[in-house]
């Protein structure tokens, strides 16, 4: 690989305190940004359905009540936004995706790709493989706190080992799926899948 | 391999070289940047590039930053407000002198995004250097010598960090649909007879098109702004789907 230019006189904060949890070309935050596409919808929560499908076919489908009487979850974890901003520690709780799928009386998903659909049209797309295991849930409080609007409440995808993109905020259905098909942001030049660890931030990345 | 509709893999967006051809100073805390890029595949008004910036000893810094030029322009321009203490603007749109190199990748995004072709009504709202991605659609409007009616309201916190206003004011003078509407949160020159407080609805409400218009909306700047406005848009009866937004930062201003 050729030498990248040095930026004359650039220093930056240097990589001292770089910790080992940052991925490539991403820095730390304390705070939290916020990144959509469009406006942040108005939760509804006397409205709010969460539905789980395989391919057309409904498989559950929970009430805000329901949802939140299922079996909680809680993670702490990394999180790493595209636009190069990460944030160590996050404290989530929810849903994990193993225990919707137990909750309709499956062990295995029905089918190896997934499509999340949200309020306002969004939707991206993750390997079902990923979801499982406890590796992701359907949050609905971060940091002890239901989850605010903006950050996608009353309820997001959380998959904290793929960039934040695939974190669909205001999720409102999961799809499983036969063959993948590219979300919203995937089909905008973001990369398919999103590792951080890969720097996976763009179509062919 | 399993019998799916996998997108064709797209060939990986390349680190390229920019090279700064000139700076220029546009505000007390904003600068931008003319640059020479060999092989600059073009862009779209709207579309963002990650920059990355590389010391001496090798630390790196990446950020994103939107393309201020229109796509017909000869060269590309960003546009860097300074922050406080902000790693990569400080360097920016501080230090850097003709003939520095950093390196760049892109154009990315395909959605926060304006081409003649998708026409109009354009209702464009910015605050800060959440006018830089706004104003390539305004040049790119401009070259292309498009007249789809266009508004611009333009949230600065004083005259003198009002970017590109001499050249807004040029374009709003032309007599081809674009309207620009600048207001001041936080301090007004003398004799100043325009708005004077931050972006609300009535303000959204008076200077942008009426929602039976349909207008294309976009939506840029610190992210407080954006979302407050993006909200107002809605409850104003703009349907979700027309206002794009662009949030650049975490902080407010
Ligand atoms: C798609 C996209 C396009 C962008 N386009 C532009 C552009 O055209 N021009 C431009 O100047 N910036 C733009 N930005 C913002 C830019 O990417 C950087 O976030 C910004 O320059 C700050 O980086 P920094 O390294 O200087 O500051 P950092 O060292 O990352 O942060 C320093 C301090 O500033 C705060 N901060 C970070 N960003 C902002 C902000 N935007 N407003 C207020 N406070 C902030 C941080 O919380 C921190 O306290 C864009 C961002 C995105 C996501």
């Amino acid at each position: 690989m050729a030498e990248p230019p040095i930026s004359r006189g650039f220093r930056g904060r240097g990589s001292g305190g770089k910790s080992t949890r940052v991925p490539p070309g991403q820095h730390l935050v304390t705070d939290f940004p916020v990144l959509s596409a469009g406006p942040t919808p108005e939760p509804d929560l006397a409205n709010w359905r969460f539905t789980l499908e395989d391919g057309e076919t409904p498989l559950g489908e929970w009430s805000w009540q329901q949802f939140n009487a299922l079996s909680q979850t809680e993670l702490t974890v990394d999180i790493h936004c595209v636009t190069t901003w990460s944030k160590l520690d996050t404290n989530w709780r929810g849903v994990s995706i193993d225990t919707l799928l137990e909750a309709v009386g499956l062990s295995e998903p029905p089918g190896p790709f997934v499509l999340l659909h949200c309020d306002g049209g969004y939707t991206t797309n993750v390997p079902a493989e990923d979801l499982l295991d406890g590796k992701a849930m359907v949050a609905t409080q971060f940091d002890g706190e239901a989850l605010d609007p903006e950050h996608g409440g009353p309820a997001r995808l959380l998959v904290p080992h793929l960039y934040f993109w695939k974190s669909a905020k205001w999720v409102r259905r999961l799809q499983f799926l036969d063959s993948e098909i590219p979300g919203f942001w995937e089909e905008n030049g973001y990369h398919i899948y999103g590792d951080p660890w890969r720097e996976q931030r763009y179509d062919g990345d | 391999m399993m019998a799916t509709d996998l997108p064709a893999a797209k060939p990986k967006l390349q680190w390229m070289t920019a090279t700064v051809r000139e700076v220029i100073d546009e505000t007390p805390r904003v600068r931008s940047l003319v640059l020479d890029i060999p092989d600059w595949p073009g862009h779209k008004a709207g579309q963002h590039v990650d920059v990355r910036l590389t010391s001496d000893d090798g630390y790196q810094a990446q950020r994103s930053y939107s393309i201020a030029s229109s796509p017909d322009a000869p060269h590309v321009m960003l546009t860097v407000e300074r922050l406080l203490d902000g790693e990569v603007s400080s360097y920016l749109a501080g230090d850097v002198i003709a003939g520095d190199q950093f390196e760049m990748r892109g154009p990315v995004g395909g959605y926060f995004v304006w081409t003649t072709a998708l026409g109009g009504p354009v209702f464009l709202v910015g605050g800060g250097s959440g006018v830089v991605p706004l104003m390539a659609m305004l040049r790119h409007r401009a070259a292309a010598k498009s007249n789809v009616p266009t508004t611009l309201l333009y949230s600065s916190r004083t005259a003198e960090d009002i970017i590109y206003r001499a050249e807004l004011d040029r374009l709003s003078g032309q007599g081809d649909g674009f309207t620009l509407a600048h207001t001041l949160t936080r301090g007004q020159p003398d004799g100043w007879s325009g708005l004077k407080r931050r972006i609300d609805r009535a303000m959204l409400q008076s200077v942008g098109f009426a929602p039976e218009l349909k207008p294309r909306i976009f939506v840029c700047g610190p992210t407080p702004l954006v979302e407050s406005a993006a909200r107002e848009l809605l409850d104003l009866g703009h349907a979700a789907q027309l206002i794009k937004t662009e949030r650049f930062g975490p902080t407010g201003r």
